[in-house]
């Protein structure tokens, strides 16, 4: 199962760092995602993209993690060469992330399963 | 006061102007912010102040005031804005002769100035976060500009002004100012003013609270992006936040919309650092209260720094860019060969660049090639870009990629270049004793 399939992400920019959310759709599931989405996980999935380090952040009483990754944005936001200086794409490429399923199938949890949102 | 009610006018300063309309006419505002000027925008604001005394403010000043300023003055809405960028006296004066025009004598305007510290951030040769002192920059320096907070504010509106227009102020600050003033909440009241901040916060990028920056069709749906609505926030006089949105707009607030613009742009949440508190969103708690209706509480702060963030433009250096686009049977491997030859003629023509990058759009122009995994599309763009130190020098990289029309693979279509100069931000911090905030008030 993908990071995506629990959990929802924004990113946003400060100079050359990127921060990037990640909040479970159910707070049920905080513990699960605090327990596999890692600093280093995410700092090994952004290998060669990101120059510094990553620090994560616990918001418990939110059901969310927040990443603050240092040397992320081609040297800055302002200056860089990058197409997407801002990154505002990194929280995309962070729900690609490969996680190990969950063992209750949680039809309930999906926020727009109602609308027919593909669970795994 | 038991509550105010504040919008959300733009998110940023090219943002649309209906919702902020929409705002003015029927949200039964107090107040409405707008917050328009990014990191990069009051450098290149100074620029064009150098050439004109009377510019330097944001370019649609005259057409978001001539929209609300007539709806506002009826339904008693007071205005707040940093639309002053590099001038906020000439903005106020633009704002007068907009106010002059529609009639509405009597309408007061301040501008709050002070905020322009290059004397003494060259004084103190202030150090910088990115390495070297201003003077390291030399006679690239264009502007330093200090994030004034709150309190200003405040003081404009205690002086009956109907308009309040700031150059850099944090941008919390311009939700918070209304906040003290309203509620008369002290220099050293933490926790009322890191939730005032933390709701600034949540309002400022307008549209990014009301679902906008967050549609990922199947997944997360907002209905009506088109006509996305702008948040309003109710905020008591303790601090407590309701964030919602006018009824028949689109957009959607929830407690997942809430959350992501909660963290957005966050470091350590703990620690928020602003000009007049530390504010604390750790133990935050987002509650659905209803339809389009979220109520945000658990916000905390603790004493502020003494210290502002002072942005300085500069200019670092060029950049020169082109793009082509490839298609069908091939087209990634005609895209790399395009590259190839590029590379070979930048070498070969002796073209000076500290700092190059080579894409292709639809292959690894975000993320790297690891990421989207080898997959092949029908189509993918090539991008060359580099950094020169020269005009001249940055305009041959675009020739390099344009002249693939006839010189390069098969098929490539719609080259594209461009060379600009490029205005950087540099960040340091000045002591808050170094920035005099002064008020100036304006009548039509």
């Amino acid at each position: 199962m993908k990071l995506r399939d629990i959990a929802h992400s924004r990113s946003g920019d400060k100079g050359n760092i990127s921060n990037i959310s990640v909040i479970a759709f159910d707070e049920t599931d905080y513990p699960f995602l605090a327990e596999h989405v890692t600093a280093a996980r995410v700092a090994a999935h952004f290998d060669g993209i990101v120059t510094g380090t990553v620090t994560r952040y616990e918001l418990p009483a939110l059901g969310a993690l927040n990443f603050v990754l240092t040397g992320a944005l081609g040297g800055g936001v302002t200056r860089s060469l990058a197409l997407d200086a801002h990154g505002k794409g990194m929280s995309s490429a962070l729900l690609d992330l490969e996680l190990p399923d969950l063992e209750l199938p949680a039809p309930d949890r999906h926020p727009n399963n109602q609308n027919g949102g593909e669970r795994p | 006061m038991h509550s105010i009610r504040i919008g959300s006018g733009a998110g940023y300063s090219g943002d649309r102007i209906e919702p902020a309309i929409e705002l003015a006419e029927r949200g039964g505002l107090d107040y409405l912010v707008f917050e328009c000027l990014a990191e990069r925008t009051i450098a290149l604001a100074q620029q064009v102040r150098r050439r004109d005394p009377d510019g330097g403010y944001d370019p649609l000043l005259a057409t978001r005031m001539g929209a609300v300023l007539g709806p506002c003055r009826r339904n008693g809405v007071r205005i707040v804005t940093n639309m002053g960028a590099a001038n906020p006296l000439a903005a106020a004066a633009a704002t007068r002769a907009v106010a002059r025009s529609l009639g509405l004598d009597g309408l007061r305007i301040a501008a709050v100035t002070g905020d322009d510290v290059l004397e003494a951030a060259r004084a103190a040769d202030v150090a910088l976060e990115e390495g070297g002192t201003l003077r390291s920059l030399g006679d690239r320096v264009l502007s330093a500009n200090a994030y004034i907070g709150a309190f200003p504010i405040a003081e404009a509106l205690a002086a009956g002004a109907d308009v309040v227009i700031t150059g850099r102020a944090a941008d919390p600050a311009l939700f918070l100012g209304p906040m003290v003033h309203a509620f008369g909440w002290a220099a050293d009241d933490w926790d009322a003013l890191g939730r005032g901040t933390m709701a600034g916060h949540l309002l400022e990028c307008a549209g990014q609270v009301t679902g906008g920056y967050f549609a990922d069709p199947g997944v997360k749906d907002v209905p009506g992006l088109a006509r996305l609505g702008f948040p309003i926030g109710e905020v008591s006089a303790d601090g407590e936040l309701l964030v919602t949105k006018l009824p028949g707009t689109g957009g959607l607030v929830s407690a997942a919309t809430v959350k992501e613009q909660l963290l957005y742009e966050i470091h350590d949440p703990a620690r928020y650092y602003q000009p007049d508190v530390v504010a604390d969103f750790s133990g935050v708690r987002v509650e659905e209260a209803g339809p389009d209706r979220v109520r945000v509480r658990g916000g905390r702060g603790a004493a502020r720094t003494g210290l502002l963030k002072t942005s300085i433009g500069y200019v670092d250096s060029c950049i020169g860019e082109g793009q082509i686009s490839y298609a069908g049977p091939g087209a990634v491997e005609r895209g790399r060969l395009a590259l190839d030859i590029v590379r070979d003629r930048l070498a070969l023509t002796g073209v000076r660049a500290s700092e190059m990058q080579f894409d292709l759009i639809g292959l690894d122009a975000l993320h790297g090639d690891r990421l989207s995994r080898g997959h092949a599309p029908y189509e993918v763009r090539l991008r060359v870009a580099g950094r020169t130190v020269t005009l001249e020098e940055a305009a041959r990289i675009g020739n390099e990629v344009e002249t693939l029309y006839t010189n390069g693979p098969a098929g490539g279509g719609g080259a594209w270049k461009s060379a600009r100069e490029i205005v950087a931000v540099a960040s340091a911090l000045l002591p808050e004793s170094a920035v005099r905030p002064i008020v100036t008030l304006l009548e039509a």
